[in-house]
C-alpha cells in the first residue's frame, strides 16, 4: 500500500469529519464544550499529519504515501492519493493553521459556534482532500465542496455585506471550475482515444500528448480556474469582498490555504498536464503576475481600512508566486512554493492580529487608531514581527522566498524583474506606513487608551506564527530539503516536454512544407 | 383479416403494477367500508403496497421477456423506471402522511388510490413495448395527477392548476395520439420493436411526409409532458397551483416515465431516423434549459422556481437523449434517479414549511429558516446543493455522467452551454441558502413540526443524495445494465 503499512493520509484527510459528527451531538448551548471538541480535534489532525512530514523521503520525486482504490470502476473513476515535496508542506501549513483558526474564534464567534466549528472542520477536510487527490475527479470534487464551508463562513458569520461578498466567492469559483471540469472530461476522452482506457489518473493523463491547438484551450480552462483561484490580476476582484466580509478564522483560512489551492493547482495540474501550452501562456501569466504585484501593492498604499489592506497584499504577494513559478528555474519554483508557505504564515498573522484589534474595538479603519504600541506592547511585538515578515526583511521567512522568486526571475526575465522589484519597495512601503498609523503616532482617541494588551489565549494563538517566522527565515534549508526532488522533477519534465513538442511542431512543419511541395496543396497535418 | 391472438396471462411480467393497482383498489375499499379510524390507516397501507411492488420488482429483476404479445416490455429498462417510479411514490406518500395536516383536504381516500394509480400508469409506461399501450398508460398516470393537482377544491389556484393541466394535457394527448396514428398509416404497425425493423426494412419509408409529421406530432406530446421548451408554459402555474407533495410527485414521477417512453419510442422504434431528430433536440435541449434557468432567476415563489428548474433540468437530460450513445442513455437514467430524490425531498421541505390550513412557499418565507428549524434548513441546502450539481450530492454525479459522455462523443457546444447552465442555475439554489441562513426572518413563521413520516421521507431522500453522489458505483452500473437490456 504505502511506505507506512497505514492509510495515513485518508486518515489525516477524512479524521475532521469525525470532529464534524461528534459536534454534531454535542448541545448548542454547551459552547465551551464545543470549542474544546473542536480544538481538540484540530489538534490531534495536526499531530496525525506530523509522520508525513517525519517519514517523507526527501530524495525522491515519486508520490509517496500512495493509496489507491476503485471509485466507479465502469466510468474509470478512483480514489486515488498521495502527496510529494509540492504539497506536503501546504497539507502540513493546513492543519497547522486550522487549530489556530479554531483559537482565535473562541471569543470572536459567539453565535452559532456549533455550526462554526463545523463548518471549519468540514473546510479542513475539503482542503487536505484537494491537496491529496491525484484522481482529476476526485480533486475536482473536494475543489468544489472547500466552496460549501467557505460560503456559509463568509455568509453566516461575515459582516454587513456579506450576502454579496459570499455569493460572489461562490459564483466566481464556481464559474471558473465548471470549464476545468470539461477540459478534465476532454482529457479523458483524449487518453481514452490514444492509450484505450478510461481513467482520470493523473499521472496517466501527464504521459498524454495532446495535439497543440487543443492542448490551448484544454489549458486555457485549467488557467481560468486556477487563476481566480489565487487570484490574478484581473480576476482578483471576489477576494477583497471575501476578505473583509470573512470572519478572522475565514480570512486566515482563505489566505493561508486557499489561495494556495490556485497556484498549487498550476504546479500539480496546468502545467505538467499542459507543458506547451503553459509555456506558450507564460509571457502572458509573467506580465499579469507583475501587474498583479505592482497593483495590489498600489492599491493596498490607499486603503483606509486595515482589513482590505492585507487583503491587498495578498494579491501583491501571490503576484510574486506567480512570477516565481513561471520562470521557471529552480529559484524561482522553490521560492514560489515557499511563498506560498511564507504568505500563509505571515498574512495569516496578519488577519489575526487585526481580527484581535477589531475584536476590542468594533473597527478596523487606520484613522481611528494610533499610539496603540503605548497600550498594547506585546501586541506591538507581535504585529512588527508579521509586519516585517510580510515586508521581507532578512532573517524573516518572507526574505528568503522573496529573494529567491527575484533571483529566478532575473534570470528568465529581467526586465520584469526590475518591477517586481518596485513591489518589493512598495510592500515595505504600505506595511511599514500602516504600522506606524495605527502603532506609533500620539494616542489621542479616548477608547483606544484603555484597550487591553493580548491575553494568554491570543498569544498562545500568535506565538506559533511568530516562531515559524525566524525559523523559516533562518533555517530554510530543511524546508527547501523537502521541496527540492519534486521541484527538479517538475521543471525538468516540464523542460523535456516543451522541447519534445516544439521538435515535433518543428517535424510537422517541415513534413507539411514537404507536402506542399510534392502535390502543391496544404495538408492540415496540425490541427489534429 | 386481422387475426385475434388471446395473449398468455403472465403475471410474473406484471407483478409489481399488479401490486401498486391492487393497492390502490384495497385503498378505495378501505376508504369506503372502514370508519373513521380506518381511514387514518390509508397511508400506511398504500406505504405497505409500494414496498410490496418494490420487492417484487427486486425478486423479478433480471427478467428479460416481452408478455402479452409484445405490449408489454418487461425488460431492464423497465426494470429501472419501475424503480424510480416506485422511490417516487413511496417518498410523496410518507411526504403525504405529515402533509395531511397542513393540508386537511388530501385525507381522503382518493388521494392515496389516485396516487398509487398514476404509479401505476408511469410504471406501464416504461415497460411499454406499443404505441396504444404508451398511450393507455399515459392516459392512467395524466388523468389521475390532474385529479390530484386540483385536489385543494376550495383553492383557486388549486384549481387552475388542475384546469390549465388538463386542458393542455388533453390536447397534448390529442398531438400523441394523432402522431401515432400517422406511423400506423405509414408502417402498419404499432409494435415499437416492429416499427424499427419496418424502417430498417424499408428505408425509403423514411421521410415519408407521414413519418415526420407523426414524428413531429409526437415529440409535441411527449415534449409536453417532460416540460421541453416550448412545451413547458404549463408547469409553473401547475406547479404553483397543485398541493406540493402532488407537485413534488409529478416533477419527478411524470418526467421519468416520460423520459422512458420518449427513449423507447425514438431509440428503438425511430433509431434509423437519429440524424433528423437529434438536429432538433439539439436546439430544444438548449433553449430548455437556458430558458428554465434564466426564468428561474426571478422567482419570487420557491414552488415556481423549482417548476423553472425542473425545466433546466429536462434540459440536461435533453443533452444526453441528443448524444443518444448507450452510456449517455444510461446517464438520463442515472440522473432521473438522482433528480427524483432530490426534487421530490425539496418539495417535501416545502410541503412541511406550513401549519395548518397555510402553507409558505414565497421564497421571503425561507429566511431565516435554516437556524429557526435546523434539520428542515440541512436537508433543503443538501437537495439544492444537488440540484445545482455541487459535490459530492448526486446531482453533481449524474451531470458527471451526462457531459463526459456528451464530451466524448463530440458535443463540445451542448457541453459548455450545459455548464454555463449549471452555473446560472447556482444563482437562483444559493439565493435559496442565503436566505435560509444569512438573512433574519422577515415575518414570525410557525411551522406544525415535522412528523415521524416527513423526517423519515427527508432523511431517505438525502441519504440517497448522497449515497449516490460519494459512491455511484451500484446504481450507475444498475443504469448501464439496464439500457443494455432495452429490448
Amino acid at each position: 500500500m504505502n511506505e507506512l503499512g497505514f492509510p495515513i493520509i485518508s486518515l489525516v484527510t477524512f479524521f475532521p469529519i469525525f470532529g464534524v459528527l461528534i459536534l454534531m451531538f454535542i448541545d448548542k448551548d454547551a459552547k465551551d464544550t464545543i470549542r474544546g471538541t473542536a480544538m481538540a480535534f484540530a489538534m490531534i489532525e495536526f499531530f496525525i499529519s506530523l509522520p508525513l512530514l517525519f517519514s517523507f523521503q526527501n530524495g525522491t520525486a515519486a508520490m509517496q504515501f500512495v493509496e489507491r482504490y476503485t471509485w466507479v470502476k465502469s466510468a474509470g473513476l478512483s480514489y486515488f492519493v498521495g502527496l510529494d515535496g509540492i504539497s506536503i508542506w501546504i497539507i502540513i501549513l493546513t492543519t497547522f493553521l486550522t487549530p489556530l483558526c479554531v483559537l482565535c474564534s473562541w471569543t470572536y464567534i459567539q453565535n452559532r459556534v456549533k455550526e462554526f466549528m463545523i463548518c471549519l472542520l468540514l473546510l479542513e477536510t475539503a482542503m487536505l482532500g484537494a491537496l491529496v487527490s491525484l484522481d482529476l475527479i476526485l480533486f475536482y470534487v473536494f475543489w468544489e465542496l472547500m466552496l460549501i464551508p467557505m460560503y456559509f463562513l463568509i455568509g453566516v458569520w461575515g459582516g454587513d455585506n456579506k450576502i454579496y461578498a459570499a455569493v460572489k466567492f461562490f459564483l466566481y469559483t464556481a464559474a471558473g471550475s465548471v470549464f476545468m471540469l470539461l477540459s478534465i472530461f476532454f482529457l479523458y476522452y483524449l487518453n481514452h482515444k490514444t492509450t484505450g482506457v478510461y481513467t482520470f489518473d493523473l499521472l496517466e493523463l501527464y504521459k498524454l500528448n495532446i495535439p497543440v491547438a487543443t492542448q490551448f484551450w484544454l489549458c486555457l480552462a485549467f488557467f481560468i480556474s486556477f487563476a481566480i483561484k489565487v487570484p490574478m490580476f484581473p480576476l482578483h476582484t471576489w477576494l477583497p469582498d471575501a476578505h473583509v466580509q470573512a470572519p478572522t478564522a475565514g480570512s486566515v483560512i482563505l489566505a493561508g490555504v486557499l489561495l494556495k489551492m490556485g497556484t498549487y493547482g498550476f504546479m500539480r495540474f496546468a502545467i505538467p498536464l499542459f507543458p506547451y501550452a503553459s509555456h506558450q501562456f507564460t509571457p502572458v501569466i509573467a506580465v499579469l503576475a507583475v501587474i498583479g504585484i505592482i497593483y495590489g501593492a498600489l492599491v493596498a498604499l490607499v486603503q483606509p481600512d486595515m482589513k482590505k489592506l492585507v487583503a491587498y497584499s495578498s494579491v501583491s504577494h501571490l503576484g510574486y508566486v506567480m512570477l516565481g513559478i513561471f520562470a521557471f528555474n529552480m529559484q524561482g519554483v522553490q521560492g514560489g512554493l515557499y511563498q506560498m508557505l511564507n504568505h500563509g504564515i505571515s498574512t495569516g498573522a496578519l488577519f489575526l492580529i487585526v481580527g484581535m484589534l477589531y475584536e476590542r474595538r468594533h473597527t478596523r479603519m487606520i484613522k481611528d487608531f494610533g499610539g496603540i504600541a503605548k497600550v498594547m506592547p506585546i501586541y506591538a511585538t507581535f504585529f512588527m514581527i508579521a509586519t516585517l515578515s510580510s515586508v521581507a526583511v532578512p532573517g524573516t521567512n518572507g526574505f528568503v522566498g522573496e529573494f529567491m522568486i527575484l533571483v529566478g526571475a532575473f534570470r528568465t526575465y529581467p526586465v520584469l524583474a526590475v518591477f517586481a522589484t518596485s513591489g518589493a519597495i512598495l510592500g515595505a512601503l504600505y506595511m511599514l506606513w500602516m504600522y506606524q498609523r495605527v502603532m506609533f503616532q500620539p494616542l489621542d482617541k479616548e477608547e483606544n487608551k484603555v484597550l487591553k494588551d493580548l491575553n494568554a489565549r491570543e498569544i498562545l494563538t500568535l506565538l506559533p506564527l511568530a516562531i515559524l517566522v525566524f525559523v523559516m527565515g533562518f533555517f530554510p534549508g530543511y524546508f527547501l530539503r523537502k521541496m527540492d526532488a519534486s521541484c527538479d522533477h517538475f521543471l525538468k519534465t516540464y523542460k523535456q516536454q516543451v522541447a519534445m513538442y516544439e521538435q515535433g511542431l518543428e517535424e510537422s512543419g517541415a513534413a507539411r512544407l514537404a507536402a506542399v511541395m510534392k502535390d502543391g496543396r496544404l495538408e492540415s497535418t496540425m490541427a489534429d | 383479416m386481422l387475426e385475434f391472438v388471446v395473449p398468455a396471462l403472465n403475471l410474473k411480467a406484471i407483478l409489481p403494477q399488479l401490486l401498486l393497482a391492487l393497492t390502490a383498489l384495497t385503498v378505495l375499499l378501505v376508504d369506503v367500508f372502514a370508519g373513521k379510524e380506518g381511514k387514518t390507516s390509508l397511508g400506511a397501507l398504500s406505504l405497505i403496497g409500494v414496498v410490496a411492488a418494490l420487492i417484487a420488482l427486486i425478486l423479478t429483476r433480471g427478467s428479460h421477456e416481452s408478455a402479452y404479445a409484445g405490449m408489454l416490455m418487461a425488460d431492464g429498462f423497465g426494470f429501472f423506471i419501475t424503480l424510480i417510479v416506485c422511490c417516487v411514490a413511496f417518498l410523496s406518500i410518507l411526504a403525504s402522511m405529515n402533509y395531511e395536516r397542513i393540508c386537511p383536504e388530501i385525507r381522503a381516500g382518493e388521494y392515496y388510490c389516485l396516487l398509487l394509480f398514476a404509479a401505476f400508469g408511469m410504471s406501464f409506461m416504461g415497460n411499454a413495448g406499443n404505441l396504444i399501450m404508451i398511450f393507455v398508460a399515459l392516459e392512467t398516470m395524466s388523468i389521475s395527477i390532474y385529479v390530484l393537482a386540483g385536489f385543494k377544491r376550495d383553492n383557486l389556484k388549486s384549481i387552475e392548476s388542475a384546469l390549465k393541466y388538463f386542458l393542455l394535457g388533453a390536447f397534448a394527448s390529442g398531438f400523441l395520439l394523432f402522431g401515432f396514428a400517422l406511423v400506423y398509416g405509414a408502417s402498419g404497425t404499432l409494435d415499437i420493436v416492429k416499427l424499427g425493423s419496418f424502417f430498417t426494412a424499408h428505408p425509403d419509408t423514411l421521410h415519408h411526409p407521414m413519418v415526420l409529421g407523426g414524428i413531429a406530432l409526437m415529440t409535441v406530446g411527449f415534449g409536453f409532458k417532460i416540460a421541453m421548451f416550448p412545451f413547458h408554459m404549463w408547469t409553473p402555474d401547475v406547479y404553483e397551483g397543485a398541493p406540493t407533495v402532488v407537485t413534488g410527485f409529478m416533477a419527478t414521477g411524470v418526467k421519468a416515465a416520460a423520459f422512458a417512453a420518449l427513449i423507447r419510442v425514438f431509440f428503438v422504434g425511430f433509431g434509423p431516423l437519429q440524424a433528423d431528430w437529434t438536429a432538433i433536440m439539439w436546439v430544444a435541449a438548449l433553449l430548455t434549459m437556458t430558458i428554465g434557468n434564466i426564468v428561474a432567476i426571478s422567482q419570487t415563489n420557491i414552488k415556481r422556481m423549482l417548476a423553472y428548474s425542473s425545466i433546466a433540468h429536462a434540459g440536461y437530460l435533453l443533452i444526453a437523449f441528443v448524444v443518444g450513445t448507450d452510456l449517455a442513455r444510461s446517464g438520463i437514467l442515472f440522473y432521473l434517479l438522482a433528480y427524483a430524490f432530490a426534487n421530490i425531498g425539496a418539495f417535501s421541505v416545502v410541503s412541511a414549511m406550513g401549519k395548518k390550513g397555510e402553507e409558505y412557499s414565497e421564497l421571503s418565507d425561507f429566511a431565516g429558516v435554516g437556524f429557526k428549524y435546523p434539520f428542515l434548513g440541512l436537508m433543503m441546502t443538501v437537495f439544492l446543493f444537488s440540484m445545482a450539481g455541487i459535490p459530492p450530492a448526486a446531482g453533481f454525479m449524474g451531470k458527471f455522467f451526462i457531459f463526459s459522455e456528451a464530451i466524448k462523443s463530440g458535443y463540445i457546444w451542448l457541453a459548455i452551454f450545459g455548464v454555463i447552465n449549471s452555473v446560472i442555475s447556482l444563482y437562483y439554489y444559493l439565493g435559496v441558502i442565503v436566505r435560509m441562513y444569512f438573512q433574519e426572518p422577515e415575518r414570525e413563521i410557525n411551522i406544525v413540526a415535522p412528523a415521524g413520516t416527513m423526517i423519515a421521507a427527508l432523511s431517505i431522500a438525502a441519504f440517497a443524495v448522497l449515497q449516490m453522489g460519494i459512491f455511484p458505483s451500484y446504481i450507475w452500473d444498475l443504469a448501464r445494465e439496464s439500457v443494455k437490456m432495452i429490448m
